[in-house]
Order: structure tokens, then C-alpha cells, then sequence
């Protein structure tokens, strides 16, 4: 990269556009998109920006590639947030002193731990479940896990954390706002049928219970034998009388979300997959009553100029010269014929998600995996939305 | 000759699983081989694991419906887990069951309880398929690369979850096929730029290593063109060219920077994607087949039959046996 196009550690904090002003006055940006979009690096930018504007700022990376991570010192999947060094975020000092910059990568298994930990009733109800093999399986494993704690740890550090700003990359799964459903997920385990059924009591409840499902159980039990069934039941009964505390937690992730505070960044690239999915989200998004304040859209190929130039015959010349001057022209043509259809793609996108500032950042000759890189992406993702629109939420 | 060898690799029933990163066009190459296949002349059935992986809009069709042919000699058939289950059950003299066991939501919670349950259905399936020969190759658009490890290594979770019953027989089955390349091989795709780079030699040492799978060559998307320009990066350098090739009148300065602008992105580009190809050489060792970039438009079955073609130009210029 050139250091000479980047501007200095401090050089306009927040920046001038809609996103420097989300992430200069917002409490909490969830970043949303499908995956191979620069969604993690966009979160990381925009805590950047919140820190470098004096803000106490963590952001809460999923998965992100190696010398990232590295950059924002993330060695190993943590529970808890790190604190960036002050030299390497800020490396002229001209933050403002209040600026601090955290980083963590969310460990699905062990925030899951300490939710258990936290809702049980005594410690070795909390050890029972933690051991029980179904709960392995599925605190590391199971599909929606992530999402769920991804927005698990966002409550946590928005309750417990004191941070004034908390910026959240969002899983890049196929459905990769499963996360709205996460907190109802395990509520709607907790309050199923079956599950009531294991949980009855005594063998009394059994018998006056519904005998269909008693057909159930046997049947799952020819499918996959007894043993499991008998692990499942198990898994279940060691979550007896914590239904209640689950519930109530993910009514408030629930509520989190839909704080006027909170405000959502659909990242995106103008590929055809890609524009199509962020129309997706844009849709769950406004479903679900979730505002978006912005649309940033990565990966550009850059413009050469307005006009096409024709190209003139030249058949005399020098034959090498002539193929040399045929490919420099059909090189151009092949990058004129992408922006254009770049530029439509993102057209039906911007008005399939209505009026929000949509920010551009073009394809950069850099890797994005340092401080100064992130400050490079900043320049484009922090200026004066693109088209002009004003906006927001 | 060089169909022939495409055209061998894709024979015998074998399943190929497509896998990769995000972004890095996975999809894509699953249509494309499929389509090289058929234009080898052999069936070829394309399985979509979920809905949304835009294989129907790639060839103009809609999938949502169940299988139907994208293009001659190319079947999609999408495949869910509820549907799997419920002909597994049928199949096993469960079928009063099976709608309520899925309808109730029972399954969520046993697929819930047991992990890898869903991926063993939908795997079952797929080896039920490459039994029965439903096609010459059976390509699986599969999930995304740090899924796919989860994915493939569900039957040895469940090996170790489930000890009797449909299940385990299912489980050991579908391993079995994994770990014979004659079965079953994956191919992984990847982008020459850094994370995909890593990411992928990720997935393909977990793949071999954990699971005992055999990969097929790597496919590296998107590879700009090389036009031999890396002289051709200024004006100057521009408006000489065009004199030597005798155009008629000076080229003006506007287009003669353009001109030269595109060609440094190129060379710039370009050198970007060589250093990435180097590591990845370097770090994994695997046969590899490159696919084009492609600026003209976006993918309908023209564009799916250019990458067609260069997959079968690759994999023929291949070393047999790789």
C-alpha cells in the first residue's frame, strides 16, 4: 500500500459521512451481509472510526481472516474483549483521550457456557448440563448456535461491558440473519411438545399424556436407538426451571435489536449473489421493524471514463503493435462492460432497499490485514455517501 | 483426448462435492462442471443443498419445484432435509410417522440433539442416488468451506452419537462412500487473493486429515486475462503503440490515459493474483485448474459453457491419475 494516500492515525476521527456519524454517535451498528463481502472488515473500519472519534468502542469479530485478527491483536477464539494498544490504532496520538479500541472473535462454545452457567440453579445443574454429550455437540456445532451467541455476547457487553460504542460482524451463513430468530430459537425448543412431555414429572403425567406423542419416542427411537433418546431426555430434564431465565433473556436480545439506538449496515458487493442476498436481508430487515442506516457496498472495479473511446483501424502498422494496440482496447472495453454491470446491479439493489446513504469502496490493490489498511478502506467507507442522498433512520 | 479424460472422471455414478468460501464461486463451478460433463456426454444430476443457492436463475429455470433438466443432460435437484427424512422413513415402513415426525417439529429437536443429523439424511440420500447410478456424475453444490468440514465429518459424529438403528447403518455408509475416491471426491474452490487462499488449504487439511476424503484438482476462479501488457502502463507508452501501429493521427490524451490505466489495473491485478497462486502452490499441494475472469455478463448458460470448457481444458491438461 502507499502510506502517502492514507491520512495520518488521527486525520478526520469519524469522518465526514454517514457512517463516521453512526459510528461517532450510535451505540450499537450490526453489520449484516452474506459472506466474502468484507462485512468483518467494515465492522473493524467503523470501531476504528468510533475510537479514533473518542469513543470507548469494542467490535466483535466472527471468523475473520488471519493477520486481521492478528492486527487487531486476536491470537484465539475469546470470551472476553481485548484491548487494543493505544500505539497501534492511534499511531500519531491525536484521538481524543477518551478513544479506546477493542477487539474480540466470539467463541460460540464458551459464551453458550456461560449462559448456561448463569441461568441454572445451582452449580451442578449448571456441570450437569455441560457435560451432558448432546450439549457439546451442540454449543460447538449445531447451525444457529453462532448466530444466537453472536447476539448473546452483544447483550452481554451492551449490559456488563460499559463500552460505548459496539459494532458486531453477523455470521456469514447462507441464512446470515438467522440472527434474527436466534433468541426465539431455544425458546421455541424449551416450550415444544415433546420436550413438556420429558420434562412431566412424574410417570403419571407420562400416562395421561398424549399417547401419540408416546408414538413419537418409540418411533425416534427405532430411528436412531434407545441410547439416544435416553441422552436427549436427559439433555432436556437437566434444563428443568431454566426455560423461564432463557426465555426472558432472549426477549431482551429481542428488544436490544429494536432499540432506536441500535442500527443496522447491510455490506454487500456488486456481484449478482451478492446484490441479490442483500436484497434479502434488506427485506428480513425492514420485516422484522429493523431500520437500515446504511449500505455499503465493497469491491468496486474502478471507472476509467465516461466515454468508450472508439477504436480505430490501423491496418498497416507494425503487426505486434497492432495486437498490442487491440488488446490495450478490448482491455478497456472488458472493464467499462463491468462497471456497467456493476452499476446496474447496485441500481436494482438501491431501490430494492430504499432510501439509505450507500457508501462505495472500490476494489484496493492492498490486502486488507493492518491498522494502516483499515484506515485506507476508511477514507472511502467513512466520506460523504456516494450519491448524495441524505438519510438514515 | 482431452474430453475424454473430463469425461472419464465424471463417470461411474461418482460424486464430486463442490466446496469453497463464500463468495468465491462455488455455485458457479458446480454448474460448470456439471454442464462440462453433459457436454462430454454424460448425465449429469446437480444437487442443490438449499434454495437460495441461485443454481435456477443460473440457467433459467426454477428449481423450487423439484428436480428438472437446466440443460441437456444436466438434471438440478434441490435437496432438503425434511424431504430426505421423511423418504428415508418411508423407505424404512415408517411412513405413518414420518409426516408427523417432521410436520410436529420433532426432527428440529432430534436433529437438534443428535448433530449432523440433517447432513446424514441429506448424504444418505446422495449415496442412495450414487448406488442406484442415477446419472453418470452427481455433482453437490455444497456449503460453504467451514461448513463443508461440518458437513462431511457428520457421519463420524454420528458414529460416535448413534450406536444401533437406520441411523448408524446410514452413517457407516455414507462414510464408507467418502472415503473411497472411486465414490466420492471433493473439489475445492477457491479466488487468488489471500483469505480464500488460506481458508481453503484450511478446509483441505482438515478434509483429508479428519474425514480421509480425496480431493480432486483445486479450481481457481476469476483469473484475469493475460494481455501481455506490463509495458503499456502510460500515455506515453500508449500513444507509441498506436503510432507504430500506424493509426492514423495522435491518439488524444484522454483515451490514451485511459488506455493506460486499465492496463496498470490489469498488471496490478494480475500480480496480486500470481503471488497468491504462488502460495497456494507452495502450501498445498494439489493439481490445479484455473477458470477465467468474466467482465462480459453475468452467468447464464453461455458463460457456465466458457467455464465448461475451461474446466475440461484443465482437467484434461492435467497428469493422469491426478
Amino acid at each position: 500500500m502507499n502510506p502517502k494516500a492514507a491520512p495520518s492515525g488521527g486525520d478526520s476521527p469519524g469522518g465526514e459521512g454517514p457512517l463516521g456519524r453512526l459510528a461517532a454517535e450510535r451505540p450499537i451498528i450490526v453489520c449484516c451481509g452474506s459472506g466474502g463481502v468484507g462485512k468483518t472488515t467494515t465492522a473493524a473500519v467503523l470501531a476504528l472510526a468510533g475510537a479514533r472519534s473518542g469513543r470507548d468502542a469494542v467490535v466483535v469479530t466472527i471468523d475473520p481472516a488471519r493477520r486481521l485478527a492478528n492486527a487487531l491483536g486476536l491470537d484465539a477464539l475469546s470470551d472476553t474483549a481485548h484491548e487494543i494498544d493505544r500505539e497501534r490504532w492511534d499511531p500519531a496520538g491525536v484521538a481524543p483521550a477518551g478513544g479506546r479500541l477493542s477487539a474480540l472473535m466470539l467463541d460460540t462454545k464458551s459464551t453458550f457456557d456461560h449462559l448456561v452457567l448463569k441461568y441454572s440453579a445451582d452449580p451442578a445443574q449448571g456441570a450437569r448440563i455441560l457435560e451432558n454429550r448432546f450439549y457439546r455437540n451442540i454449543s460447538g456445532f449445531l447451525s444457529g448456535t453462532q448466530e444466537y451467541m453472536a447476539m448473546e455476547k452483544l447483550h452481554e457487553l451492551h449490559e456488563e461491558g460499559g463500552y460505548e460504542l459496539i459494532v458486531i460482524d453477523t455470521p456469514p451463513t447462507r441464512n446470515a440473519l438467522d440472527f434474527l430468530d436466534a433468541p426465539a430459537r431455544l425458546t421455541r425448543l424449551l416450550d415444544n411438545k415433546l420436550f413438556r412431555l420429558v420434562m412431566a414429572p412424574t410417570r403419571a403425567s407420562f400416562r395421561m399424556a398424549n399417547l401419540a406423542l408416546q408414538a413419537f419416542f418409540r418411533t425416534v427411537s427405532k430411528v436412531i436407538g434407545t441410547e439416544v433418546v435416553e441422552d436427549l431426555v436427559l439433555f432436556f430434564q437437566a434444563f428443568e426451571g431454566m426455560e423461564d431465565g432463557f426465555r426472558e433473556r432472549a426477549q431482551r436480545v429481542l428488544a436490544l435489536l429494536n432499540d432506536p439506538g441500535t442500527t443496522f449496515v447491510l455490506v454487500t458487493a456488486p456481484a449478482r449473489d451478492a446484490v441479490s442476498e442483500a436484497g434479502y436481508f434488506a427485506g428480513r430487515l425492514s420485516g422484522a421493524g429493523l431500520g437500515i442506516s446504511g449500505l455499503v457496498v465493497n469491491r468496486i472495479h474502478p471507472e476509467f471514463g465516461v466515454d468508450r473511446p472508439v477504436r480505430r483501424a490501423a491496418p498497416n502498422g507494425d503487426p505486434e503493435a497492432v495486437r498490442q494496440l487491440e488488446a490495450l482496447y478490448e482491455n478497456l472495453d472488458d472493464f467499462a462492460a463491468l462497471s456497467e454491470r456493476e452499476r446496474r446491479h447496485l441500481e436494482g439493489l438501491e431501490a430494492s432497499v430504499g432510501r439509505v446513504p450507500v457508501v462505495r469502496v472500490p476494489l484496493l490493490e492492498v490486502e486488507v490485514c493492518d491498522i494502516e489498511s483499515l484506515t485506507e478502506v476508511g477514507r472511502y467507507l467513512l466520506a460523504a455517501a456516494s450519491d448524495g442522498r441524505a438519510g438514515g433512520r | 483426448m482431452r474430453a475424454m479424460e473430463l469425461a472419464e472422471w465424471c463417470s461411474s455414478s461418482r460424486v464430486i462435492i463442490v466446496a469453497g468460501k463464500g463468495g468465491v464461486g462455488k455455485t458457479t463451478t458446480a454448474a460448470a462442471l456439471a454442464v462440462a460433463a453433459a457436454r462430454a456426454g454424460r448425465r449429469a444430476l446437480l444437487i442443490e443443498l438449499d434454495g437460495k443457492s441461485g443454481l435456477g436463475s443460473m440457467f433459467g429455470v426454477d428449481t423450487t419445484g423439484g428436480e428438472v433438466e437446466a440443460y441437456p443432460g444436466v438434471r438440478v435437484l434441490p435437496l432438503a432435509p425434511d424431504e430426505a427424512l421423511i423418504e428415508y422413513l418411508e423407505g424404512h415402513g415408517l411412513r405413518r410417522m414420518s409426516k408427523r415426525l417432521v410436520g410436529s417439529g420433532v426432527l428440529d429437536i432430534v436433529a437438534t440433539a443428535v448433530p449432523g443429523m440433517k447432513e446424514i439424511l441429506v448424504l444418505g440420500k446422495v449415496k442412495a442416488l450414487q448406488r442406484a447410478g442415477a446419472a453418470d456424475v452427481i455433482v453437490v453444490d455444497g456449503p460453504a468451506a467451514g461448513h463443508a468440514v461440518t458437513f462431511l465429518l457428520s457421519p463420524k459424529g454420528l458414529l460416535d452419537a448413534v450406536r444401533v438403528g437406520p441411523v448408524l447403518t446410514q452413517a457407516v455408509e455414507v462414510s464408507e462412500m467418502l472415503a473411497d475416491p472411486d465414490r466420492a471426491q471433493v473439489v475445492l474452490v477457491t479466488l487468488p487473493e489471500e483469505t480464500p487462499v488460506n481458508e481453503t488449504v484450511e478446509t483441505a487439511e482438515a478434509l483429508v486429515d479428519r474425514i480421509g476424503l480425496t480431493l480432486g484438482p483445486l479450481v481457481v476462479n476469476g483469473l484475469y486475462p493475460d494481455r501481455a501488457l506490463e509495458r503499456l502502463t502510460t500515455p506515453e507508452a500508449v500513444r507509441a503503440v498506436a503510432e507504430r501501429a500506424g493509426v492514423d493521427g495522435p491518439v488524444p490524451d484522454g483515451e490514451a490515459e485511459q488506455l493506460a490505466r486499465a492496463a496498470r489495473f490489469l498488471v496490478r491485478r494480475r500480480a496480486l493474483q500470481e503471488e497468491q497462486l504462488g502460495r497456494l502452490a507452495e502450501r498445498l499441494d494439489l493439481p490445479r485448474v484455473a477458470l477465467p475472469f468474466l467482465f462480459s455478463s453475468d452467468l447464464g448458460p453461455g458463460e457456465l459453457e466458457v467455464l465448461a470448457d475451461a474446466l475440461t481444458a484443465g482437467v484434461g491438461a492435467l497428469p493422469v491419475g491426478a
